[in-house]
């Protein structure tokens, strides 16, 4: 037991360094990941100024004011700072198309927990090179923002956050071990990032959407990754539909290890390597 | 034989060879077709969604659904022209610069900017022109107004002083390359500065938007690069602003302007360069 606590420790400190060698490059990125907002924060301000002239007094669009989609964006890069996980999915297939998945099959090392130990640690180096960059442009945009919710909220929407962490991670881990059975998976990658990007919430809040559509977005694990724990902070989401919907998020996380598991049980059966 | 290779006859035989590496893939073709599009009608709906909600885009602007469909197409169209001819090209010379594979280019007998620049014509991006035009077209079919024939004849100019301003930036952001080793940074920064460039330029505006209209219009031209053709379809000529009759002069200017700044840069990049082996 304690032997395996130092295994992951070892792997969690070797990844954390590996991070950091690059951290100028890094930090500069972090901050230019905020320009698309700019551009973003005049966009609804238009939207609004037409509103406005159109309809009168204090417009609104599906429930948000101007300054409420200000702070949902904000939050959204938040949220997508837990969820995302560049490049897992496509790695793993890497793994599996080019052999170097053997590895984790001779080594006593669960290929999962590996993967997941080293993301956390580049999750946590970003967090602590981000946070500058976060803190600053919060810190600009705070009149945005109709203040801080109470302890509750604030505590369901980190549970939300460390939830879409895991939602994320599970759900391209599932997606990259379909590579034991179509070894490129870059196309159907692709799918789930166009999907990702409109109705996770990360273009505009996913309430916006009438009718069937919006139901139907309402029910994909998507919504997770960036529009639920940004709706729990601005309070869009509360009382018995806020528990309600912590939970539906953990049983798609528990859905997701297991089809993770279950994907790479089977498609190792599958898998065949050669060569040394 | 004449000393100076033709380069019309060069350009279409990047042409060719891309077209016959792309037909040799063929699915990959239309995977990358069809995937590029699929974007395009994805934003589309985003911004059918903005107009179920508003009807304008910033108040007295005159951006109407349509006219911002037409604004939309001009920059569908703008994009996949500079992602046909250059974007490739200008990912790869970074790459020739880092491996040392620019020796090469530079030993042949022809312009290295025109060599590095066209080398490979990316077919499958041509997929999203097809929609820009369909766009335009629909779009400027629903609007009251109808453009006139100097119009008709400025626009396709103004795209290509666009396309133009765009694949200066590029380039001379590739170029930097040679000083920097690793760019990837670089790329990011051009993507996010041509985020700039994706809506009219009247949403800019106020103590904040003010300053920056005037830097991504005078010091970066970003904002002209769509800007200018999209009102040339939507507005009537005769100038209501002096802003109206100036812009599209000052495009102009712009345009030589910034090809000429990315001669300079590529210029000194090459200057600086030091291949990496033998």
């Amino acid at each position: 037991m304690l032997a395996r606590a130092a295994t992951w420790w070892t792997i969690l400190r070797i990844s954390l360094e590996e991070r950091l060698v690059y951290r100028g490059d890094f930090a500069l990125g972090t901050l230019m990941r905020f320009m698309p907002m700019i551009t973003q924060i005049f966009l609804w301000g238009a939207v609004f100024s037409g509103l406005y002239v159109a309809s009168g007094s204090r417009p609104q669009i599906a429930g948000y004011s101007y300054h409420d989609f200000i702070a949902y964006y904000l939050l959204t890069m938040v949220s997508r700072a837990f969820s995302s996980m560049p490049g897992l999915a496509s790695g793993i297939a890497r793994d599996v198309r080019d052999g170097t998945v053997k590895k984790y099959l001779i080594q006593p090392i669960d290929m999962l927990g590996f993967l997941l130990l080293y993301r956390i640690a580049h999750k946590l180096v970003y967090y602590v090179v981000a946070a500058g960059p976060f803190a600053l442009v919060f810190y600009l945009l705070r009149d945005f923002f109709p203040g801080w919710p109470d302890a509750w909220t604030v505590a369901c929407f980190l549970a939300s956050l460390v939830m879409s962490f895991l939602l994320g991670f599970y759900l391209e881990a599932t997606i990259g071990m379909l590579g034991f059975w179509f070894l490129e998976v870059s196309s159907l990658l692709f799918v789930y990032m166009l999907f990702n990007f409109f109705f996770s919430g990360h273009m505009f809040p996913i309430d916006m959407l009438p009718g069937i559509w919006g139901d139907l977005v309402m029910m994909i694990p998507l919504q997770y990754l960036a529009y639920f724990p940004a709706a729990v902070f601005l309070g869009k989401v509360s009382g018995p539909e806020l528990a309600w919907g912590l939970w539906v998020q953990l049983g798609w996380v528990v859905f997701f290890i297991l089809a993770s598991r279950l994907a790479f049980f089977y498609g190792l059966r599958r898998y065949s390597g050669f060569g040394g | 034989m004449s000393e100076h290779p033709s380069y019309l006859r060069v350009l279409l035989t990047f042409a060719r060879n891309s077209l016959v590496r792309d037909m040799t893939f063929r699915g990959n073709f239309l995977i990358d077709a069809f995937s590029s599009m699929s974007w395009v009608f994805m934003n589309l709906g985003f911004y059918v969604l903005i107009f179920e909600y508003t009807p304008m885009l910033g108040a007295g602007t005159g951006w109407g659904k349509y006219e911002f469909f037409v604004f939309l197409a001009t920059t569908l169209i703008i994009n996949s022209l500079v992602q046909t001819f250059f974007m490739t090209n200008a990912d790869e010379f970074g790459e020739l610069i880092r491996t040392g594979s620019l020796d090469f280019a530079l030993l042949k007998p022809i312009d290295t900017q025109f060599l590095v620049s066209l080398n490979r014509i990316e077919w499958s991006s041509l997929g999203n022109f097809a929609v820009g035009l369909l766009l335009l077209a629909y779009a400027l079919g629903k609007i009251d107004y109808s453009p006139g024939p100097a119009q008709l004849v400025l626009y396709p100019v103004y795209v290509l002083c666009g396309v133009a301003i765009l694949y200066s930036l590029m380039i001379a952001l590739a170029a930097t390359s040679v000083w920097l080793g690793r760019n990837q940074t670089l790329y990011d920064f051009w993507f996010y500065i041509t985020n700039f460039s994706r809506y009219p330029m009247e949403i800019y505006r106020g103590p904040f938007g003010t300053p920056l209209r005037r830097v991504f219009t005078f010091l970066i031209p970003v904002l002209i690069v769509v800007n200018v053709p999209a009102r040339m379809l939507v507005r009537p000529l005769d100038p209501r602003a002096p802003e109206d009759f100036l812009l599209p002069i000052f495009a102009i200017l712009a345009t030589i302007g910034s090809l000429a700044a990315s001669r300079w840069v590529f210029g000194r990049a090459l200057l600086s360069y030091r291949s990496a082996s033998s």
